[in-house]
C-alpha cells in the first residue's frame, strides 16, 4: 500500500466527516470511484454521528444493499443499536440474525429506540407520521431516481448522499422525456435534482480506490471519470496472481496467462453477428473459467496469499438471457459457485478475477443501452486481480458506425465521457491484451 | 425489440406479409370513435393547414385554412374543430353509473380510491389519429390555445381568440397526456394500434408511413371505399406484389404531375405538393382572385382523404380481432381520466399548467410505470401469442403437471403448501425461492414459490396462497395431474409504490413547494407564465 494513497485518501475522509458533523449545509455530496472504500465511510460516518449523540436514518436502493450494510454496521460495533426497516413480503438476509444489536421490524415505529434505522428508499417511502430524522445518510444516491429522493426527503433535515457517478444511471421503463432538462426530472438521479436545487453544497471525492488493482486504476479513471481521476490504492508489485499448472497453449491458457501478467486480458473470437446468447462466446467464457480454477490460480494482495476460488471469481454480462446461458454452460463444464449475473446485479460486488461478455459482442448495431458508459464501468472495474474479456473481434469498427446519436436535450447536462468514446478507449488498451482464438 | 418480434419481423420479411403479433385485440376501441387528421403548414410550427374530422366515415368534415400565415384564419380553423370536437367530447359528460363505496376502486383517481360513491362517465370520447406524429399535433394544438384568452372572459385582452378555443386545448391537452399512459385508448395512434398487432418486414421508422403500414398488412391494398383514388395509378396495386414492394409504391409512387398516389399521413405534408400545387395556389388567394380559395380546399382534401380513408380501414382490421379480455378494465381507467377532466373543467380549475411541477411530474411517471407494467401482464394472460413471446424471454413457463405432493407449512395451524412438479420445454430465468403467479378462473391469482428443479425441465413449485382459509385446499384450487399450467415470473396486477407528499410539501431536495399555488385563477396562471425571465445580457450579446 503506498503511503501517499493512504494520507490522501484519510485526508478526503476526515474533510467528509467534518462537513457532515460541522457543516451548516443541508446536504453534502460524496463521489466515489469503484472500491474507493464508500460503504467504510458510510460506517463511520453513522458511527461517528451516533457517537456525537445524534441518531440516524440510512437509505440504500436495495434490500441487498440494505442488509450488507447493517451487517457491516454491527460487525464494526456490535454495541450500536440498529434497526432494520424492511416489507412484510421481504424478509432480511438471516446473516442479520447473528447480530443481537439488530433489531427487525415492518414498521417504523417499532425502531424509534434503535439509533440507526436502515432501509431502502423503496421501504423509506411509505413510512409516514414520524418526527423527521435530523441526519440521513443516502447510499448509492446516484443510482436513486429523483422521485424516489422527493419520496423520502422529508423525511430527514439533512444528508450526507454518497454514491458512484460513473455506474449505471437510474433509468425508467416508460417515456420521460417530456421532463428532460426540469431540474427536478423524475427520470434523473437524485443527485443531479440535489445538486441542481441546491448548487452550493459541498462536494467531496474519495481519491484512491483500493479495489482496483495498479493496472487497472489509471484505465478506468481515464475512460469512465477523466474530469475526477483516482488512483489505486495498491504499486504495481503489490498484487500478483499467478498458476500453479502451467498453460496448455490453448487459447483460454494464453489469455490467464497474459491477464496474470497485465491484468487484462481480451479473448478475441472471430468477427461473427451472432444472437444474443452467442453459444460459441458462452462456451469460450465457460472455458476460461473452468480453466482458472483448474490451473491453481494464487492470489498475493496486500491482504495475503490465498488461492483463487469459485466465489472469487465472477461472470458480468449485460443481459439476463446471458447470464442464464453462461450459467448453464458453466454447469456443463462442472463449474459452480461462480457468480453469474448482469451488470445490474453485479453493482456494489468485489471479486478477485473477472470474466466479461463484452456488451457489444457480435451484434449488429450499438444501441444506447449497449452503449451506456456505466454499464461497462461495473463490468471493468469489479476485479481486484484481473479482468478477462470475451469478444467478438470487429467491435471498433462497430462503433465507427454507429456514433452517438441520442437527442441532445436543453437543460440537461451532457455526462462526459460518453459511452461511445469509453468504449473505445477500453477497447484500444484490451487491444493490447489481446489473444486472438478460434474455438 | 423482443425475439418472438424480431422473428415475426423475419417471417414477414421471408413471406412478403406482414405476421400477426398477437390473436386478439389489446386496445379499446369506441363504436363511435372521432376520427382527425391534421395537415400542418411546411416551415411553421404549430400553424395548420387543414383537417378531415368526423365521427362518420362517409362524412368527414373538411377544415382548411387558405393561408396558414394568416393567424385571424388559423383561429377561425379552431374555432370550426372547436364547434366539431366539443360537443363530440362533451357529449359524454352526462352519462354517468353511480361506483358504489368501496376500497379499491379500478383506476379512479387516489382522491376517489377510496370512500363513498362516487361517478363515472358509462363511455368516453375516443379520438383517433393516423399516426404518432399527429398525436404530438395534438398536444401541440392543445398547447397553443388552452392558454389563449377571449373577449368574454377578459374583454381587456389583446388578442381575443374565438369562443371555446381555450376550452378545446384544455380537453386536447388532456387527451394528449392521457395517451402517454401506456395502455390507454382516449387518444389513438393508427401506426401504433397497428403495429401492436402485426409485424412488418420494414423497420419501426417506415412504420410510421400509414399507407406503407397497410400495404404490408392487407395485400392487396384495397382501394378506398367510396372514393375514387387520388391519381390514376393510385389503385389497387396488381395481385402478386409483396408487401415490400406495396409499401414502395404506397411510400413513394408518383403519377406524371409528380404528385404521391398516396400522400403522407401527415401531419407534414409532401413537399412536392407545397412547391408545385400549394404554393401557386396560395399565390392566387393572396391575390384575392376567385375560386382560389375553393381550389386550396380541393387541393387540402386531396391530400387528406386517402389518409382518412387508410384510418378507417385500419379501424375496419383492428374489429375484426376480438377484445381482449382486461381491454375492458383499461377502458374503465380512460373513462376515470375523463371524468376526473370533465370534473376539473366543470370546477372552473385553470388550465394544465405549461410544466409540471416535481410532485405532479413524478406521481405521472409513477402512474405510468404502474400501467406500462400492468399492461404487460395483462397482454400476456389475455392472448397465447404474447404470452409465448414472455415464455421465450423466460419470464413465464408452461408445462403439463407430473406430479403434486401435498405439503402443510409449519407453525401453529399448518397451511396446505402442496408442491407441484411442472414438467416444460420453456427455459425460465427462474431463481432460488423466486415468485411464480398463475391466473385462475374468475380473474384471481394464485401465487407460488420455485423450489427446484427436479429433473431436465421439471419445476417444482410450491403454491403458498388461493387454496382457501381451511386446512384441505379448496377445490380446484391446486392443479392435479396431467393439467396444462401457464406460470408466469411477473405478477399479474402490479401496484405501485408509496404515495408522493402533496405539492405543498415539496422537500428542499427539490426546491421546495411551487412558488405559485394553484389558485384557481387565470391571473396566476398568467403569472406563472411569465415566471421565466429572460436570460441575463452579456458582453456577447453586443459584439
Amino acid at each position: 500500500m503506498t503511503t501517499a494513497a493512504g494520507e490522501a485518501a484519510a485526508a478526503a475522509t476526515e474533510r467528509i466527516l467534518h462537513d457532515t458533523l460541522y457543516g451548516t449545509a443541508r446536504g453534502v455530496v460524496v463521489d466515489s470511484p469503484p472500491g474507493a472504500g464508500k460503504s467504510t465511510l458510510v460506517v463511520r460516518a453513522a458511527r461517528e454521528l451516533v457517537a456525537a449523540g445524534e441518531s440516524l436514518m440510512v437509505v440504500a436502493q436495495t434490500n441487498a444493499q440494505v442488509d450488507d450494510l447493517a451487517d457491516r454496521l454491527a460487525t464494526a460495533d456490535p454495541e450500536l443499536p440498529i434497526g432494520r426497516l424492511h416489507g412484510s413480503d421481504s424478509l432480511p438476509d438471516p446473516v442479520l440474525d447473528g447480530h443481537p444489536s439488530v433489531m427487525k421490524s415492518t414498521k417504523a415505529g417499532d425502531l424509534a429506540q434503535q439509533k440507526v434505522v436502515v432501509a431502502t428508499a423503496a421501504k423509506w417511502a411509505f413510512v409516514k407520521d414520524v418526527e423527521p430524522w435530523r441526519h440521513a445518510i443516502v447510499d448509492e444516491a446516484y443510482q436513486m431516481r429523483s422521485d424516489a429522493l422527493l419520496q423520502v426527503a422529508g423525511l430527514f433535515e439533512r444528508a450526507l448522499f454518497v454514491g458512484d457517478p460513473g455506474q449505471l444511471d437510474p433509468f425508467s421503463v416508460v417515456g420521460a422525456d417530456q421532463w428532460a432538462g426540469l431540474s427536478y426530472d423524475p427520470s434523473a438521479s437524485a443527485v443531479v435534482t440535489l445538486l441542481a436545487h441546491n448548487p452550493g453544497l459541498p462536494q467531496h471525492r474519495l481519491p484512491v480506490s483500493w479495489r482496483l488493482p495498479a493496472s487497472a486504476a489509471p484505465l478506468v479513471s481515464d475512460a469512465f471519470y477523466p474530469y475526477t481521476p483516482f488512483r489505486s490504492g495498491t504499486g504495481p508489485e503489490d498484487r500478483r496472481l499467478y498458476f500453479g499448472v502451467p498453460s496448455d497453449g490453448s487459447g483460454p491458457d494464453r489469455v490467464l496467462d497474459e491477464a496474470a501478467a497485465s491484468g487484462w486480458g481480451l479473448l478475441e473470437l472471430p468477427a461473427r453477428h451472432t444472437p444474443r446468447t452467442d453459444p460459441e462466446a458462452v462456451r469460450a467464457v465457460a472455458l476460461v473459467v473452468r480453466r482458472l480454477l483448474d490451473r491453481g490460480g494464487v492470489a498475493v494482495s496486500e491482504r495475503g496469499t490465498s488461492p483463487l476460488t469459485a466465489d472469487r471469481v465472477a461472470v458480468g454480462t449485460a443481459h439476463r438471457d446471458q447470464a442464464a446461458a453462461v450459467r448453464a454452460a458453466l454447469a456443463e463444464v462442472g463449474v459452480s459457485g461462480v457468480a453469474v449475473d448482469t451488470a445490474n446485479r453485479l453493482q456494489g460486488r468485489e471479486f478477485d478475477v473477472t470474466v466479461v461478455l463484452h456488451p457489444l459482442s457480435g451484434r449488429p448495431d450499438a444501441t444506447a443501452f449497449h452503449l451506456e458508459t456505466g454499464r461497462l464501468c461495473v463490468l471493468a472495474s469489479r476485479h481486484r486481480h484481473a479482468c478477462i474479456v470475451v469478444c467478438r473481434a470487429g467491435v471498433a469498427e462497430l462503433l465507427d458506425e454507429h456514433p452517438s446519436t441520442e437527442p441532445v436535450q436543453l437543460g440537461v447536462t451532457v455526462k462526459f465521457p460518453d459511452g461511445w468514446e469509453a468504449n473505445h478507449a477500453v477497447l484500444a488498451h484490451l487491444a493490447e491484451h489481446a489473444v486472438r482464438w478460434r474455438p | 425489440m423482443s425475439l418472438i418480434t424480431t422473428l415475426a419481423r423475419a417471417e414477414a420479411v421471408a413471406t412478403g406479409r406482414a405476421t400477426p403479433l398477437a390473436t386478439v385485440r389489446h386496445r379499446y376501441l369506441s363504436e363511435r370513435p372521432l376520427v382527425l387528421v391534421p395537415l400542418t403548414t411546411a416551415g411553421e410550427v404549430g400553424a395548420p393547414l387543414g383537417a378531415l374530422v368526423g365521427t362518420v366515415r362517409e362524412e368527414p368534415r373538411l377544415l382548411v385554412v387558405p393561408q396558414p400565415r394568416d393567424r385571424d384564419l388559423r383561429f377561425a380553423f379552431l374555432s370550426e374543430l372547436a364547434q366539431v370536437v366539443l360537443p363530440y367530447v362533451e357529449g359524454y359528460a352526462d352519462e354517468v353509473e353511480v361506483e358504489p363505496a368501496t376500497r379499491n376502486r379500478v383506476g379512479a383517481p387516489p382522491s376517489r380510491q377510496a370512500g363513498g360513491e362516487s361517478e363515472v362517465c358509462a363511455d368516453a370520447p375516443q379520438l383517433i389519429v393516423p399516426n404518432s406524429a399527429a398525436a404530438d399535433y395534438v398536444r401541440l394544438l392543445g398547447r397553443s390555445t388552452r392558454f389563449r384568452r377571449t373577449a368574454e372572459e377578459d374583454p381587456e385582452t389583446p388578442f381575443p381568440v374565438p369562443a371555446r378555443v381555450p376550452l378545446l386545448g384544455r380537453w386536447l391537452t388532456h387527451y394528449g397526456e392521457r395517451a402517454r399512459t401506456p395502455g390507454s385508448s382516449l387518444l389513438l395512434a393508427m401506426t401504433e394500434l397497428l403495429t401492436r398487432h402485426w409485424a412488418t418486414g420494414q423497420s419501426d421508422l417506415e412504420d410510421q408511413h400509414l399507407g406503407a403500414l397497410l400495404a404490408w398488412i392487407d395485400l392487396p391494398l384495397s382501394s378506398p371505399v367510396g372514393v375514387p383514388p387520388a391519381k390514376p395509378g393510385g389503385g389497387p396495386p396488381p395481385p402478386g406484389l409483396s408487401g415490400a414492394a406495396a409499401a414502395r409504391r404506397a411510400e413513394s409512387g408518383r403519377g406524371a404531375d409528380g404528385l404521391l398516389f398516396f400522400p403522407p399521413a401527415g401531419p407534414a405534408t409532401d413537399p412536392v405538393f407545397d412547391n408545385t400545387v400549394l404554393a401557386p395556389a396560395m399565390k392566387r388567394y393572396d391575390a384575392g382572385l376567385t375560386g382560389a380559395e375553393q381550389r386550396i380546399r380541393d387541393l387540402v382534401a386531396s391530400q387528406l382523404r386517402p389518409t382518412w380513408d387508410a384510418v378507417w380501414h385500419g379501424l375496419d382490421l383492428l374489429r375484426a380481432l376480438g377484445e381482449g379480455g382486461r381491454v375492458e378494465e383499461r377502458w374503465k381507467r380512460d373513462r376515470w381520466s375523463y371524468t376526473g377532466h370533465r370534473d376539473r373543467v366543470r370546477a372552473g380549475e385553470p388550465p394544465q399548467p405549461r410544466r409540471d411541477n416535481a410532485v405532479a411530474a413524478a406521481q405521472k411517471l409513477a402512474g405510468r410505470e404502474t400501467a406500462q407494467a400492468r399492461l404487460a401482464a395483462a397482454e400476456a394472460l389475455d392472448d397465447p401469442l404474447v404470452m409465448a413471446g414472455r415464455r421465450l424471454a423466460g419470464e413465464a413457463f408452461a408445462g403439463e403437471v407430473a406430479e403434486v405432493e401435498m405439503a402443510y407449512s409449519e407453525g401453529k395451524i399448518p397451511k396446505p403448501r402442496p408442491l407441484v412438479t411442472v414438467l416444460t420445454g420453456d427455459r425460465p430465468h427462474l431463481d432460488p425461492d423466486g415468485k411464480v403467479f398463475r391466473a385462475l378462473p374468475e380473474g384471481k391469482t394464485q401465487q407460488g414459490q420455485f423450489v427446484e428443479w427436479a429433473g431436465p425441465g421439471a419445476a417444482v413449485v410450491r403454491l403458498v396462497n388461493g387454496m382457501g382459509r381451511g386446512r384441505e385446499p379448496e377445490p380446484a384450487s391446486v392443479p392435479e395431474k396431467g393439467d396444462r399450467v401457464c406460470w408466469t415470473l411477473f405478477e399479474h396486477s402490479p401496484r405501485g409504490g408509496a404515495e408522493l407528499p402533496d405539492p405543498e410539501d415539496t422537500p428542499w431536495t427539490h426546491g421546495g413547494p411551487p412558488q405559485a399555488p394553484g389558485e384557481a385563477s387565470l391571473d396566476t396562471v398568467n403569472a406563472m407564465n411569465s415566471l421565466d425571465s429572460p436570460d441575463p445580457v452579456t458582453a456577447e450579446d453586443y459584439l
